[in-house]
């Protein structure tokens, strides 16, 4: 056990999703560390649905991995199924989701911290920050130890002053019962920090023995073998399905029934509910005009006949939700093992961070996770490992890793939190990405291993595999473009084949397979390379070349946004003196700070004019600090 | 940071014989260039030089100009970038299009005070210059501002913002295909975005032929001046040519005699209807007779009716007063400086909405407010008849252009076989270039969209 008064170089408050990575990051990165949790056997515990990836989830999940983070790695290792999502889309929405092992899951993460050398894992709550003079120096927990440290990473989750609701019944909790987090609460706002107050809700859980799958549609794994990780190489053929029903008149009905019992119309509700997770009667009620919803049965675990009942998130009373349940076709029999809840916590407002994700208010204090108003898992493991990075930068005496919107989902997530704030709770989307086609599933690894081995996440032997692909890619699109076919009579009949226009004369292989029928084995085999390549190189070959024009068509915005981006504001800049700028410009600029003149042209309520002024008054500036 | 190649007209319409537009940027001469028809191309012009030759369109292939074009080669330019300048004739109708057709070829519309804010930027005017540059900004924006909340209220944006939000709609539901792959919304297929975006296109070529036919872009609001004999008309269309100069067109056919039946009130082109009867008879009314002129009346899309101060209200008047009350009018109370005979009040009341100006045009007072009176008529959203859905703005135009383009390549690109999250990126492209005519700056607009449209979640 740590004693009191022990020094590290980082301390992480919270072990979720997004604790974990920050911790393991900032160890990995040469740091000491000392993650702090509630409870040992809750580390990565995943409250709600049993599932981590899909669209732009599953790309932060790559993200993540690429960087050399552990979500990815350890949900490999513990799925009970995985499905590739969007396959007969365009390959930036491919997107990988998984089924988890909850219980597993937890046991992998637990063993992964448990192993990393230069970090220590104790169960202690936290009660107040020690700040001084606005600089965070450490930690103060219930049991009365000081613990300090040059930077703090706060992953709070839903436990800050946590309210579970079911039906008029609330009280003071964390998610699944844990104990909430109040005096925490409370000390946050004597530091000054603006808080809201958000909601999210979860399903009940019904035991599998009493479940109908007769009467349900089945939704089986792929049976191509899959993995987020790009170290992985072990996979998982034991599959388990899901199973999917629908809700019908009769619930729909007996909710309209017993609506007034529904705290979201009694008001006993405060909190911001997100649009995106709505509960089954916010759906009933918006939707009237749908006569069912989907509702699909998940299994929590291979140890377990516990299932998560998706669609059905509720925080009617305990009895009708039991009800409820059994009006479904394949629920009539259903035993609800856990009753579904909504639960109300604090999150901090998150433009009161910098996107190095450190506090303005407090120096040397990170948040990440569902604490700066987020929801799900993978973004919460988003704002860790970046949370740990730069935590641990910060030691290093090293400047702050900022990703930009053309590198990763990750920076579209915290560019949005950092910038525009949120007043729900804040789920990726991949329409929220400007350059979508650039920010795929499969290049993740492109983006990003290079910055991950920079900071010291990726291993020497994993950057030398990573450095032979990209050459590899770089080499055989070379060849494609320096080889031309005739249109010989194997090539045509190849062609007619695939019921693809003939050739007339010659063409080099790049453009041929730039046709949406054309794909890389059918390149392979009318022109092999002279060393095969990997199918991971294939797939980028062939993605790359056949999406060209789009993808450059990105990268030129990519470039003009650059030139916004790069044009950095300096901590100088008084807002309130510009003149000629509108006030509701000077109000929100004077409160997000933004870094550069890209990231101010993102909040709303600034226009090109504010930015003009803003823009010549630097220059003025610029030209008086540099004479003065 | 600015890469991108700017244009405007840098004359105030209508003060000259010749208009100067200014292009600026890296690529200013290579645009420039692509409009350009000469004994030689701009291309080789050495820096500093002026070039005789044509300018064209280059949709249509046909000449829109005769010009001057000045090349001026980085840094020693204004605003230190390559600089070109075109000197047109300078009707409303070639510079406008000579205009667009830069932008037809990749220049963009300038912003306010963009040309002295980069020669800021640039270090080519001096600090003291930098709070009038702030100042430029601030006023040309105030104004565009006031247009832009006008035409916020017009039909134009109306319709575009009817366009855009059949996109979003369609942007909306292609987003929950990708982001909730198994929500059992229906699957978009091809065909309907290829359908979806044919009908798109077609709003917005509707939209760039009213820009062709736009009445006030091309021939001005067409004014009538009205009123008893020798209550001033011809006086006050003289001080209205004077003061703001008359603007020469190109129309063909014109001669020097119906030039003076153009001027511009505040950048605002009225044309004068029947001008020559005015100056003959002195009395369109009497040589017309009240009935008949009713129907010119009809035709105009602003009646100037003056009232003579210096003597009371004749049952003329009072029949005109009648007539114009449905118009799109100002009534014009001249002669203050004699002694009072007219009845203000009733005039008042009588004029429900239409404004009143007092003048004496022979002392050269109140033209200020009637000028004013013009230019909020039609600045304000009070403006004229059914027909004026006026994409008059040259900035429009090009945004429209650019929307149209967008669609095009999303079009193209269904037709060969792209997959549609990616036509999605052209689509959502012209979604925010449109965005740009009614000033919506990007925003929540497409998250709100999916969760108003479709029922989703856990």
């Amino acid at each position: 056990m740590p004693t009191s008064g022990e020094r590290y170089d980082v301390i992480v408050i919270g072990a979720g999703h997004a604790g974990c990575e920050a911790a393991l990051a900032s160890a990995r990165m040469g740091c000491s560390t000392l993650l702090l949790t509630l409870s040992l056997d809750t580390i990565a515990y995943m409250p709600c649905n049993p599932s981590v990836g899909g669209p732009a989830k599953g790309h932060v999940v790559r993200e993540v991995d690429a960087l050399g983070g552990e979500m990815g790695r350890n949900i490999d290792k513990t799925h009970i199924q995985m499905r590739m999502l969007n396959t007969r889309k365009g390959p930036a929405v491919y997107a990988l989701r998984a089924q988890a092992d909850k219980v597993l899951y937890q046991q992998e993460m637990k063993k992964a911290l448990e192993n990393e050398p230069n970090l220590v894992l104790h169960q202690n709550m936290v009660e107040k920050l020690l700040v001084n003079d606005g600089v965070c120096e450490g930690v103060l927990t219930r049991t009365g130890a000081k613990y300090y440290s040059t930077t703090v990473v706060l992953t709070t989750g839903t436990y800050l002053r946590g309210k579970v609701i079911i039906g008029d019944l609330t009280y003071e909790s964390g998610p699944n019962n844990q104990q909430p987090s109040i005096n925490l609460a409370h000390h946050l706002h004597d530091l000054g920090f603006e808080t809201v107050r958000f909601k999210t809700g979860t399903p009940p859980r019904v035991n599998k023995s009493t479940v109908d799958t007769s009467k349900m549609e089945i939704q089986p794994g792929d049976e191509e073998p899959r993995a987020f990780s790009y170290e992985t190489t072990q996979y998982i053929t034991d599959q388990l399905p899901c199973w999917l029903t629908y809700t019908n008149e009769k619930t729909h009905e007996f909710i309209r029934d017993n609506l007034h019992r529904a705290p979201m119309y009694s008001g006993v509700i405060e909190g911001e509910g997100p649009r995106y997770c709505p509960s089954i009667e916010d759906k009933i009620v918006r939707f009237a005009d749908k006569n069912r919803h989907q509702i699909f049965l998940e299994p929590e675990g291979r140890e377990t006949l516990e299932m998560y009942v998706q669609g059905l998130s509720t925080s009617l009373p305990e009895e009708v939700q039991q009800s409820l349940l059994r009006t479904i076709d394949g629920l009539e029999e259903a035993e609800m093992m856990r009753t579904g809840y909504a639960i109300e916590y604090d999150a901090i407002v998150p433009t009161q961070l910098w996107p190095s994700l450190e506090t303005k208010r407090v120096e040397n204090l990170f948040t990440a996770g569902q604490i700066n108003g987020t929801s799900g898992y993978e973004e919460a493991a988003a704002q860790g490992i970046m949370a740990g990075i730069n935590a641990a930068r910060k030691v290093q005496q090293k400047e702050a890793v900022v990703l930009d919107r053309s590198q990763a989902y990750i920076a579209v997530l915290i560019d949005d939190l950092v910038t525009k704030g949120t007043n729900e709770p804040y789920r990726l989307l991949t329409s929220r990405a400007e350059y979508r086609l650039l920010l795929r599933h499969d290049n993740a690894d492109l983006r990003l291993t290079e910055l991950g081995y920079q900071v010291g996440l990726i291993s020497e032997e994993r950057y030398r595999r990573f450095v032979s692909k990209r050459e590899a890619i770089e080499q055989e699109i070379t060849r494609l473009r320096n080889t031309t076919v005739k249109p010989t009579e194997q090539v045509q009949q190849l062609l007619r084949s695939l019921q693809s226009s003939e050739l007339d004369n010659a063409v080099e292989l790049s453009k041929l397979i730039k046709r949406p029928e054309v794909k890389y084995a059918h390149i392979q085999e009318l022109s092999p390379p002279e060393k095969p390549v990997s199918p991971e190189v294939a797939e980028q070959v062939e993605i790359q070349l056949k999406y060209e024009g789009y993808i450059k068509k990105s990268m030129q915005q990519v470039e003009k946004m650059k030139k916004m981006e790069n044009k950095r504001i300096p901590d100088w800049v008084k807002y309130e003196e510009i003149s000629g700028m509108s006030s509701e410009a000077r109000e929100k600029l004077s409160r997000v700070r933004p870094l550069s003149l890209g990231q101010a042209s993102r909040i709303s309520g600034v226009n090109p004019s504010d930015l003009s002024i803003l823009l010549v008054y630097i220059e003025q500036g610029g030209h008086t600090h540099a004479s003065g | 940071m600015d890469t991108d190649t700017i244009a405007a007209i840098s004359t105030p319409v209508g003060e000259a014989g010749i208009a100067v537009i200014r292009v600026s940027g890296p690529d200013a001469v290579r645009i420039a260039d692509q409009i350009y028809q000469g004994k030689s191309s701009l291309s080789e012009a050495d820096t500093h030089t002026v070039h005789y030759g044509h300018i064209i369109d280059p949709d249509s292939g046909e000449q829109i100009d005769e010009v001057l074009v000045t090349v001026m080669r980085a840094p020693r330019t204004f605003t230190r970038e390559d600089v070109v300048e075109i000197s047109c004739h300078g009707g409303m109708v070639p510079v406008q299009n000579v205009l667009e057709a830069l932008f037809s070829s990749g220049a963009r519309s300038a912003e306010p005070g963009e040309f002295t804010k980069r020669a800021f930027l640039n270090g080519r005017i001096d600090l003291s210059q930098a709070e009038a540059v702030i100042d430029l900004i601030r006023s040309r924006t105030d104004r565009a501002a006031r247009v832009a909340m006008h035409q916020a209220k017009g039909r134009l944006s109306q319709l575009v913002r009817r366009l855009r939000q059949d996109i979003l709609e369609t942007l909306a539901h292609l987003a929950v295909n990708v982001d909730y792959p198994e929500y059992d919304a229906e699957e978009l297929t091809a065909q309907t975005i290829l359908e979806r975006s044919r009908h798109i296109k077609e709003e917005i070529e509707q939209l760039l032929q009213t820009a062709r036919q736009g009445k006030i872009y091309r021939e001005g609001i067409a004014t009538a001046i009205i009123g008893r004999p020798n209550v001033g008309k011809s006086s006050l269309l003289n001080a209205l040519a004077h003061e703001n100069k008359a603007i020469v067109t190109d129309v063909p056919g014109t001669t020097r005699d119906v030039i003076e039946e153009y001027v511009n009130v505040r950048g605002i082109p009225l044309r004068l209807v029947d001008t020559a009867g005015i100056r003959e008879t002195e009395d369109l009314v009497e040589k017309i007779g009240v009935e008949r002129s009713r129907q010119a009346l009809d035709e105009a899309d602003l009646v100037l009716l003056l009232l003579n101060y210096a003597e009371p209200l004749s049952e003329e008047d009072r029949k005109l007063l009648q007539v114009v009350r449905n118009l799109t009018a100002i009534v014009v109370v001249n002669k203050t400086d004699l002694e009072p005979q007219l009845d203000l009040q009733e005039v008042k009341e009588s004029l429900q909405d239409i404004p009143l100006i007092t003048t004496s045009i022979k002392r050269e007072e109140g033209l200020d407010r009637l000028e004013e009176a013009i230019a909020d008529l039609f600045m304000e959203g009070r403006a004229p008849s059914a027909d004026a859905t006026y994409v008059s703005n040259t900035r429009h135009i090009s945004l429209l252009k650019q929307a149209r383009q967008q669609v095009e390549e999303a079009i193209d690109g269904i037709q060969s076989g792209v997959p549609l999250d990616m036509v999605e990126i052209d689509l959502k492209n012209a979604w925010q270039t449109l965005g740009g005519i009614i000033g919506d700056t990007v925003g929540e607009d497409l998250i709100d969209q999916i969760f108003s449209q479709f029922c989703l979640g856990k």
